[in-house]
């Protein structure tokens, strides 16, 4: 049932941008006012996500601590991970993006017979998860060559090395397959180890399936529809010049894709994938674990109120103490 | 709100990001390619809808044709027969790759490679010197 649901919603989506796709009113729609729907609804649900999340306060050092911190000068620091000052946390979060260090110590649990528990390295999850999102990094930047007009120096280059197996045509791009392969992983992974089966929601596999949809409509556009570019870039690179054109005789195809890259657009901010944007504001990487060598205060604490140690404490409390035969320092 | 100072530059850099695309092009119109059209011909090989979105899939198939298996026939256009060949069968009539294959894959920022090893006409060499 909960692969089920995503994947009837997506066919459902797809079947309605393909029947618009062929009415030309639809067609101005789908492919004309749903993207700048869309668009806008990305950037200001993002934003809005964003100045929500900071309106949480951290009060406490929350890092999580995966290797020594600093302490005594002949005790060596793990720098990365228990960074105690601003430039080891940049260096920490620095890996964590680019480099998705916290995957990478991904671990596995089994319970063998004893029964005694063992855990052991569990890499393909980060493998798959950094091919997946690189290439999806290289495909977006690729997809400027149909909004651009000139044509930014890097997109030329990424075609180039992208293509470079120069297999078949129009050449076939490594990450294309690369995309593929990693999502169908990452899906396969969720229906097939029961225990992850197990905290699967629709929410988890409706972007997967999503994702999955627009690179296979993207590839069946590119290598097997061939639909005509120059056509298509005429009204893309006018939506990003606020003067669309909605040339005639476009394929089906083609707002089937868009209509799908739309709906991952909107779905964006209301969903996990929000961890672009997570990933900088989570405080367990974020925060230096320094509190025993810099004093926090509580953000909210009212200045009103002063702080109190305890030989003030038992000077205001003295008498009632000693009435109450509770040992006191002074006398 | 809490670290405005790390926060308002995070969102304001993403969107600028985002927006790239309509800084890039701001101030202008993309236009559809203007290709030189051959003289003195009226068809392609193909329909042109299908030369347009097609034709590096028939110049693959000429050179499978021609290198693996061949069959170097030459092939019927609007009457006449021509070579199924890249430089001596398209480039006979489409006289100029700058101003009709380059000026449309500039657009489409596509960098065939097949000019490393083939010739360019030699209009496009005589342009250049005339320049
Ligand atoms: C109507 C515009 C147009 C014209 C004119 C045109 N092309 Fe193309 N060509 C394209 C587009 C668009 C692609 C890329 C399709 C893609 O990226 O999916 C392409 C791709 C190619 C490719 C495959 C490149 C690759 O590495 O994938 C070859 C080869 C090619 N064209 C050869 C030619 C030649 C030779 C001419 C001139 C006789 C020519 N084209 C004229 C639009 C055009
Ligand atoms: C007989 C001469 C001739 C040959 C050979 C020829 N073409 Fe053409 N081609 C034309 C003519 C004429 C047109 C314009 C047709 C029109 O606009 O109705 C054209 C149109 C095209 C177009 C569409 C341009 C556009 O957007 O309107 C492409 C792409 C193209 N040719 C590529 C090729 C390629 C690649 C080859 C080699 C496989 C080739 N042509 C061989 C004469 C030729
Ligand atoms: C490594 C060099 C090289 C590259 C790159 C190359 N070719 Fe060729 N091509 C050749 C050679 C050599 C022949 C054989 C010529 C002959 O036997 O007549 C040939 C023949 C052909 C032929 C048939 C005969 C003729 O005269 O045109 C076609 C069509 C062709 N190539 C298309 C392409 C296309 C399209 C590309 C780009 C996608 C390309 N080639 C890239 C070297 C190359």
């Amino acid at each position: 049932m909960r692969v089920l649901y995503p994947f009837v919603a997506v066919l459902a989506l797809i079947l309605v941008a393909f029947l618009g796709g062929k009415v030309t009113g639809l067609q101005y729609m789908l492919g004309v006012v749903l993207p700048y729907l869309a668009f806008g609804v990305f950037i200001v649900g993002f934003c809005n996500r964003v100045m929500q999340w900071s309106k949480s306060p951290v009060p406490f050092r929350i890092p999580t601590t995966c290797g020594q911190g600093k302490s005594l000068p002949w005790i060596k620091q793990d720098r990365l991970d228990c960074p105690n000052n601003k430039l080891e946390v940049v260096g920490r979060m620095i890996l964590e993006i680019f480099a998705f260090r916290s995957l990478f110590r991904n671990t596995r649990a089994e319970v063998h017979d004893g029964p005694k528990l063992v855990y052991g390295s569990s890499k393909s999850l980060w493998l798959f998860a950094i091919l997946f999102h690189y290439a999806f990094l290289v495909i977006v930047l690729r997809h400027l060559r149909l909004f651009t007009e000139p044509i930014p120096f890097f997109v030329p280059l990424l075609e180039m090395g992208d293509g470079m197996m120069q297999m078949g045509v129009p050449r076939l791009y490594a990450t294309d397959i690369v995309f593929l392969a990693a999502i169908a992983f990452l899906f396969l992974r969720r229906v097939s180890l029961r225990h992850i089966r197990y905290i699967s929601l629709p929410a988890d596999y409706f972007p997967l399936i999503l994702i999955f949809a627009i690179g296979v409509t993207g590839l069946l556009m590119r290598y097997y529809y061939r639909v005509d570019i120059t056509a298509i870039k005429q009204l893309t690179a006018g939506l990003a010049s606020f003067s669309p054109i909605l040339p005639a005789g476009i394929h089906p195809i083609f707002f089937i894709h868009v209509t799908l890259v739309c709906v991952l657009m909107a779905y964006f901010p209301f969903s996990k994938l929000m961890h672009l944007g997570g990933v900088f504001l989570s405080p367990t990487r974020n925060m230096s674990n320094n509190s025993r060598s810099v004093r926090h205060i509580n953000p909210w604490n009212d200045p009103a109120i002063k702080p109190h140690s305890y030989a003030a404490y038992e000077d205001e409390f003295r008498e009632f103490m000693k009435d109450a035969e509770i040992p006191v320092e002074k006398e | 709100m809490y670290d405005k100072g790390k926060i308002v530059p995070g969102l304001i850099i993403f969107v600028g990001l985002m927006l790239f695309a309509i800084f890039n092009n701001a101030g202008q119109k993309p236009q559809p390619p203007k290709l030189e059209k051959p003289e003195g011909y009226k068809e392609c090989v193909l329909p042109v809808e299908e030369m347009k979105q097609s034709h590096m899939v028939l110049l693959n198939e000429w050179r499978d044709e021609v290198i693996r298996e061949g069959k170097r026939e030459q092939v019927k256009v609007g009457g006449k027969m021509f070579d199924k060949s890249l430089q001596r069968g398209c480039m006979h009539c489409h006289t100029s790759k700058k101003k009709f294959c380059d000026v449309c894959h500039e657009f489409a920022s596509v960098y065939p490679y097949c000019w490393d090893c083939h010739i360019a006409p030699q209009r496009d060499m005589a342009d250049q010197e005339a320049k």
